[in-house]
């Protein structure tokens, strides 16, 4: 989702801010929304903040933003942030499909979908690989706790192979790997992260936002109350214990100079399409995120051997995004004059000629 | 079959065929699906249409590509009736598979034409028959074997003209309309078709009572399938987004709206001011369409029952959260695959209700092309005036077959994109409640996304909502909610189109009616009228839900016969759930076959009824 320059119309917030603004002389607060109704401590909660921190840093205009999303507790939060955008919690499983019609609709909205893995991976698994392979220009967030936070903690088509449910039972099943599925339908920026870990996560959102196309963050978001118990992958101190980051991850807006040397042998930028960078700077591993192959070799490992890596998987060329492969004019088809949308009357004349 | 064969003096067969049989008659030509013989069978239409006399085409085709039978039938016409007739008149047998049970269906006295290496399976001797070699005629005509199996179907075109009294300039021109720029085909299909022609006028006699002459009904009309006057209707009706998955027989109404849309909707530097989406399947096609709709687009999709059933949930969500969205139901049979290319009224119910929690959806039910255009850019404007999904009933029947009609006018009703605010309504206004009554009509206010306002923000929601859009599972705010939706549907009562009516002196039974059958139902009151005198009131619906035009015809008849073509008397339901006080007056003339209904099975259906109340008094 390329945002590039504010529009010239005046901020909509705060004439006088009183605390730190971002660019366009927001704070913070104008970012926030309606109070979270979720369990105290759960990782939703904690992606919400980041959701928030990154969209005021990087300076979007609340208004030019749609926040979708499908059914579950992770849904319920793009309520939560961006109390000043228009919000849609559609249907389970179905965010993928809204996404197209809002993009073909209003191709100028910034869209930030909020799914869980339920929601993405299980019910609306189709519909997600279509909209990657399709590339609706989107941030789409997964916030992955491996079982169905909203329905009292039934595994999800996420949950590790051997991980232990609450009550007791084993999932038996291979996970679904949405990174894996993304990076094989073509995605152009795949992401994995954990909610723990803000700093990453913000990096990545922010990437996200700077990318014009489908741009997948799968982060592992605890659920506190359900799935957060000794056996389960996806619990708190698991995630905390095997994070195994890929790189250290920092993001240089396009409006933002590179002030800090760079050390090409330890780090590399990546740059978006609308300038912005994101720089991997070398831990363990020399992983290099724009190699299709590596990534694939990369989560097969991941997945053989269940570590929990994060960062920036795959970014490359996914070619047009939806709403240019639709070919559409620049303006936004939803305010379009009558005069625009209906053809005049010879036309229908010279239509009926051919019925004659 | 107690009918018995006529014959005169001599012996002979007398042809069916009323004495007067000028300018009426039914052809029935039997082929193999994937022969080609479609282009047959429209130049065949056309060559009649053109001689000025009124006709219609029904195709009955099977679900399949090639190599199972399929039927089309021409039906000419004086007085203007084109709906199906049972019977044909004049019968074509060129396939093996169908050739014994095309026979057997015959009445004594009609008329087959039947290819030579057919003619053995006939063992009737009560039909006026003419063999006809057209495997042999053939060859001549079309060097090239491979296209031997297409070029036959015009040959019988030929044979017909013959028999019929077909002018031979329509013929050429019909041909040549067909093909277009295709000159090649043109020539050897004009070559084939006349050898067909002087090969009949040597060895058959042209029909001894059916016959064609030149009249001048059908000057200025055009003929169009229901599908493609819908796809019409959609780009004049100011479409912006389309999402589709492809279903029989759904498609071509999406393909016939996306030629028009590339055709007039892009700007001189190619860019759309459209989007077309091929969706993954039913879910996507509507998820989109309310995506699209709610993000201001006039967005449509058009599907079957199968698609229809898929699309349940969202149709819920447009009506709770109050987005606009259009399906266009081209009706089939059965779920599953059902009777796929046979046509039915059986989504009714379905459709008026779809989804779950008190749910009602208005209908369009075009009763004609011109209907058909016309509602589905109507139902744009409704969808968005009314903030609800609308859906345009069509069926098989009326979306895939061929009907003549006036040219369509050009809508004059201007785009109407119902109550949107703006950003400079909202600062004028200084508040903003999306589910706020405000006009009392049922119909709030809503905001686009990307309205730069922040007093226009709003939360959308299935679940609970107050005015303001924000979350709550208060019973009082629930109620309150879906007693206002109740109100707009009442609304709603007053924005569709009106019913038609039509009477006839003396009538004291009433008839309602709506969609594909209002051609055979006009032919069948008039008949009821001449022939068993019975005079009849008809009142046509052209939307649910119903207003007090059609309340008040049912409170003015004793009797009211609600004929449609589905099992369960499903648009007799609606209406009795609206009327209950006249539950009992509603009497259902029901036609499910899977065939177009036709007037026959309409007079019988109401002399049945009449004559079941008769024994009961
Ligand atoms: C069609 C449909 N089926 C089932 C449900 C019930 N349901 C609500 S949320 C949910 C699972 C949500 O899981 P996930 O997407 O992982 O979100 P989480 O609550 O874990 O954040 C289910 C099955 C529903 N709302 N709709
Ligand atoms: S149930 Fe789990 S996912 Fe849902 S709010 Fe509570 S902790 Fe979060
Ligand atoms: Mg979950």
């Amino acid at each position: 989702m390329t945002v590039g320059a504010p529009t010239p119309t005046a901020p909509a917030v705060a004439a006088k801010p009183a605390g730190k603004v971002n660019r366009l002389g927001l704070e913070q607060t104008a970012y926030k929304g309606a109070e979270s109704t979720l369990c105290a401590g759960c990782g939703h909660d904690a992606i919400t903040a980041s959701i928030i921190k990154s969209l005021y840093e990087y300076g979007i205009e609340p208004y030019r933003v749609a926040k979708l999303s499908g059914i579950g507790c992770s849904s319920k939060t793009t309520a939560y942030f961006l109390g000043q955008s228009h919000g849609f919690n559609s249907v389970h499983g179905r965010m993928a499909a809204i996404a197209m019609g809002v993009n073909s609709a209003n191709r100028n909205l910034v869209n930030i979908g909020v799914s869980g893995d339920g929601d993405t991976a299980s019910i609306g698994l189709g519909n997600f690989l279509h909209m990657v392979r399709r590339n609706v220009p989107m941030v789409y967030i997964v916030e992955n706790n491996g079982c169905y936070g909203l329905t009292k903690g039934q595994f999800s088509a996420t949950a590790d192979k051997g991980s232990v449910q609450k009550g007791g039972g084993v999932n038996e099943m291979p996970p679904i790997d949405i990174c894996a599925m993304a990076v094989q339908m073509g995605c152009g920026y795949v992401a994995r992260s954990f909610a723990g870990d803000p700093k990453q996560v913000v990096s990545l959102l922010k990437g996200a936002v700077a990318y014009n196309g489908t741009a997948v963050i799968d982060i592992v978001s605890p659920c506190v109350t359900f799935n957060n118990h000794e056996g389960s992958t996806k619990s708190q101190t698991y995630a905390r214990a095997n994070e195994d980051p890929l790189h250290e991850l920092g993001f240089v807006p396009f409006f933002e100079q590179v002030t800090v040397e760079y050390d090409p042998g330890t780090t590399k930028l990546v740059t978006l399409q609308d300038g912005s960078k994101i720089t991997l700077k070398k831990l363990e591993r020399d992983y290099d995120p724009t190699n299709r192959s590596q990534v694939m070799d990369l989560l097969h490992q991941a997945n053989k051997e269940q570590l929990f890596l994060t960062g920036l998987l795959y970014t490359g060329d996914a070619g047009k995004p939806l709403d240019e492969q639709l070919n559409l004019i620049d303006e936004p088809l939803a305010t379009l004059p009558a005069s625009r949308i209906r053809p005049p009357p010879e036309a229908l004349a010279k239509v009926m000629e051919t019925f004659k | 079959m107690s009918l018995e064969v006529a014959r005169d003096g001599a012996g002979n067969i007398v042809p069916n065929a009323a004495p007067q049989a000028v300018n009426d008659v039914v052809i029935s030509v039997a082929t193999s699906n994937g022969t080609g013989s479609q282009s047959a069978n429209l130049i065949l239409m056309r060559s009649i249409f053109n001689m000025g006399i009124p006709t219609g085409a029904k195709n009955m085709f099977p679900s399949n590509i090639q190599g199972l039978p399929t039927w089309f039938t021409v039906r000419a016409n004086h007085s203007g009736w084109t709906a199906r007739k049972k019977h044909a008149d004049v019968v074509v047998c060129m396939n093996v598979e169908s050739v014994e049970d095309d026979v057997a269906n015959m009445r004594p006295g009609d008329t087959l034409i039947i290819n030579k290496s057919l003619y053995g399976k006939v063992k009737r001797t009560d039909l006026l028959v003419h063999v006809v070699p057209f495997d042999e005629l053939v060859v001549p005509v079309c060097p090239d074997t491979r296209l031997r199996k297409m070029v036959v179907n015009i040959l019988y075109v030929g044979v017909l003209a013959h028999l019929l009294n077909i002018d031979l300039e329509e013929l050429k021109k019909a041909i040549a309309r067909q093909f277009g720029s295709k000159v090649k085909a043109a020539e050897l299909n004009t070559k084939a078709a006349l050898h067909g022609y002087e090969w009949a006028k040597a060895n058959i006699p042209a029909h001894p009572k059916l016959k064609l002459q030149r009249m001048d009904k059908t000057a200025g009309k055009i003929v169009i399938e229901g599908n493609q006057a819908a796809g019409l209707g959609l780009v004049f009706g100011g479409l912006t987004f389309l999402a589709w998955y492809p279903i029989t027989p759904s498609s071509s109404l999406c393909e016939n709206a996306i030629d028009y849309l590339e055709e007039f909707r892009k700007d001189p530097d190619g860019k759309a001011t459209y989007a077309v989406i091929q969706a993954e399947d039913e879910i996507a096609s509507i998820g989109a369409v309310v995506g699209a709709g709610w993000a201001g687009a006039r967005s449509a999709t058009a599907t079957a029952g199968p698609g229809i059933s898929l699309m349940s949930e969202f149709a819920g969500l447009s009506y709770f959260a109050e987005i606009p969205a259009v399906i266009l139901d081209v009706q089939r049979m059965g779920p599953s695959t059902g009777l796929p290319t046979r046509t039915c009224q059986g989504d009714i119910f379905k459709a008026y209700h779809l989804s779950h929690g008190d749910c009602k959806h208005p209908l369009l039910l075009p009763g004609s092309p011109q209907e058909c255009f016309e509602f589905a850019a109507e139902s744009l404007n409704l969808a968005e005036r009314l903030q609800t999904l609308v859906f345009v009933m069509l069926d098989l029947d009326l979306g895939m077959n061929n009907w003549m009609s006036e040219p369509f006018a050009p809508i004059t009703k201007a785009i109407d994109r119902g109550k949107v605010l703006s950003s400079e309504d909202l600062k004028k206004l200084g508040e903003f409640a999306r589910y706020k009554d405000v006009d009392g009509d049922g119909i709030c206010y809503r905001t686009l996304p990307g309205t730069d306002n922040p007093l226009g923000t709003y939360f959308t929601r299935g679940t609970g909502h107050t005015e303001k859009a924000t979350y709550s599972e208060k019973p009082k705010d629930w109620k309150g909610n879906i007693d206002r939706l109740a109100r707009k549907f009442d609304t709603a009562r007053t924005l569709m189109p009106k019913p038609v009516l039509k009477t006839m002196p003396g009538a004291e039974v009433g008839i309602i009616a709506f969609g594909s059958t209002d051609m055979a139902l006009e032919e069948a009151r008039v008949r009821l009228r001449d022939e068993l005198g019975l005079p009849t009131n008809y009142l046509r619906l052209r939307a649910l839900p119903i207003g007090a035009e059609t309340r008040e015809f049912i409170a003015q008849h004793k009797v009211i016969y609600v004929v449609e073509q589905n099992r369960d008397a499903q648009c007799a339901s609606i209406l009795r759930l609206d009327c209950p006080e006249a539950a009992t007056k509603l009497q259902s003339v029901l036609h499910y076959d899977g065939m177009p209904i036709d007037a026959q099975s309409i007079i019988d259906g109401i002399t049945a009824a009449q004559k079941a109340a008769k024994e009961r008094s």
